[in-house]
């Protein structure tokens, strides 16, 4: 893991996808204590059950997001590239994440603390809220895109 | 329904005759997946149905069994076609059963076929799904063939699993290619897929192309079509631009019958391959 300089963080945030357009004070708030870190191929990125306190935001590579169960193998039922970002159990309690998350390509992603951004948010209700109207077509999206899979669109 | 001739393979009598197939014989088999085959056929004598266009597709005769049809996916200028069968049925189940030196029936070729010679000189984007590769097949080789005449060429591929993908050799040499885009994706995978996961349509944000100058051949089960056309649409391209391939019930294949009748369209006759803008308002519309 790597270690970044705040200044280095915000400028990944500002050029990503999801943080474009926010005011740069709201995005050097959530900067704090966020790093970015590489990944190699096969590295975790995050471990289901184990403790969300991250958010995690793509700058390169790929990123699986598995599911599995003690009588089963992993399934990849998503994965996620430059631009997109990993996690939502930072946000919603019990804060554990509820899927693995592994690379599957050299990948560099910008981490963000998730304690920090909940502080974040719920002290500066109209960035919370921006975040949000940000945070939910991606879940939206997720969950559309889930719907479709289970349509199991290839068969005719 | 229309009644089958039930030719001899070896007779000449029914030469001539629209509905009347004529003798192939199976060169060699590839098993795709576990239920898709690829067959490769040769006339048995002289013989031989007109050259194909990309898109197009031909009634394809399991003698003693009946004839089904299916899209073509290669051929060349001796008269051998590709056809990649999935057993879906009694007929395609005696198709995928073929081994090399078996007889097979051919009439055709039929329909309308992907607009090649239109997309000179814009960019392409082909999406494919499930089965839809195979009658794509033809399409990307002349895309391959006169690459100089087009602009970007992408294509994206999802299949269910990765053992639902078809080609799947081929597919690794188009990856090699330069001069093209190409994805692939799964809805789903194990550990040992480093490739993308996700809907066919997750991968067209990641597309380069011009939309207002592209062309779009999609093909795939129909809700797979139509998801991607709207996507594809939503993104800038224009409807009359973007080209599905319809599959229906064809029966006789040459607008006789009426069983693949699409709203006022006859599918054997005036697609396959139809411009989404001209289905759009049936496509989701039940019992149609």
């Amino acid at each position: 893991m790597t270690e970044t300089g705040e200044g280095e963080v915000v400028r990944a945030l500002l050029k990503h996808p999801f943080f474009g357009g926010f005011e740069p004070a709201f995005v050097r708030a959530v900067s704090v204590q966020g790093t970015i870190r590489p990944f190699g191929v096969d590295d975790l990125l995050a471990k289901e059950g184990t403790e969300a306190d991250v958010f995690y935001l793509v700058l390169e590579g790929k990123i699986a997001l598995e599911i599995g169960s003690g009588d089963r193998p992993l399934l990849t039922v998503q994965t996620v590239g430059p631009g997109e970002v990993v996690g939502w159990s930072w946000l919603v309690p019990p804060h554990r994440w509820r899927f693995d998350a592994r690379a599957v390509k050299p990948s560099r992603v910008v981490a963000l603390d998730g304690e920090v951004l909940r502080r974040t948010l719920a002290a500066h209700p109209a960035w919370g809220f921006q975040f949000m109207v940000r945070f939910m077509p991606v879940l939206a999206e997720r969950l559309e895109n889930t719907r479709v899979q289970l349509m199991n669109i290839y068969d005719r | 329904m229309i009644a089958d001739p039930a030719p001899d393979p070896t007779s000449t009598a029914a030469a001539g005759h629209p509905l009347a197939p004529i003798p192939y014989v199976v060169r060699s088999v590839i098993l795709e997946t576990p239920d898709t085959t690829t067959l490769v056929i040769e006339p048995r004598a002289t013989r031989r149905i007109p050259a194909t266009r990309p898109g197009q597709f031909v009634m394809l005769y399991a003698f003693g069994v009946g004839e089904s049809p299916i899209g073509v996916a290669g051929g060349n200028s001796h008269g051998q076609l590709i056809h990649t069968v999935r057993n879906a049925g009694k007929v395609t189940q005696a198709l995928t059963r073929l081994t090399p030196g078996d007889a097979v029936g051919v009439r055709g070729p039929y329909g309308q076929g992907w607009p090649v010679a239109e997309a000179r000189g814009k960019d392409v984007v082909i999406v494919a799904g499930g089965l839809g590769l195979p009658p794509l097949r033809q399409a990307i080789y002349e895309l391959f063939q006169h690459r100089e005449a087009y602009g970007r060429i992408e294509i994206i591929y999802g299949a269910r699993t990765p053992k639902d993908l078809v080609y799947y050799d081929e597919i690794q040499t188009w990856r090699h290619r330069s001069d093209i885009r190409l994805q692939v994706t799964v809805d789903a995978a194990g550990r040992d897929w480093y490739g993308d996961v996700g809907v066919v349509t997750t991968r067209l944000p990641d597309a380069r192309f011009e939309p207002e100058k592209t062309v779009a051949f999609v093909c795939g089960p129909e809700i797979m079509m139509k998801l991607t056309a709207q996507a594809l649409v939503a993104r800038g391209v224009k409807a009359e631009s973007t080209w599905i391939s319809m599959e229906r019930n064809m029966k006789c294949a040459i607008g006789f019958c009426g069983h693949c009748q699409f709203g006022p369209s006859f599918i054997c006759r005036d697609g396959p391959v139809i411009r989404y803008r001209d289905l759009e308002p049936l496509l989701g519309v039940r019992e149609v």
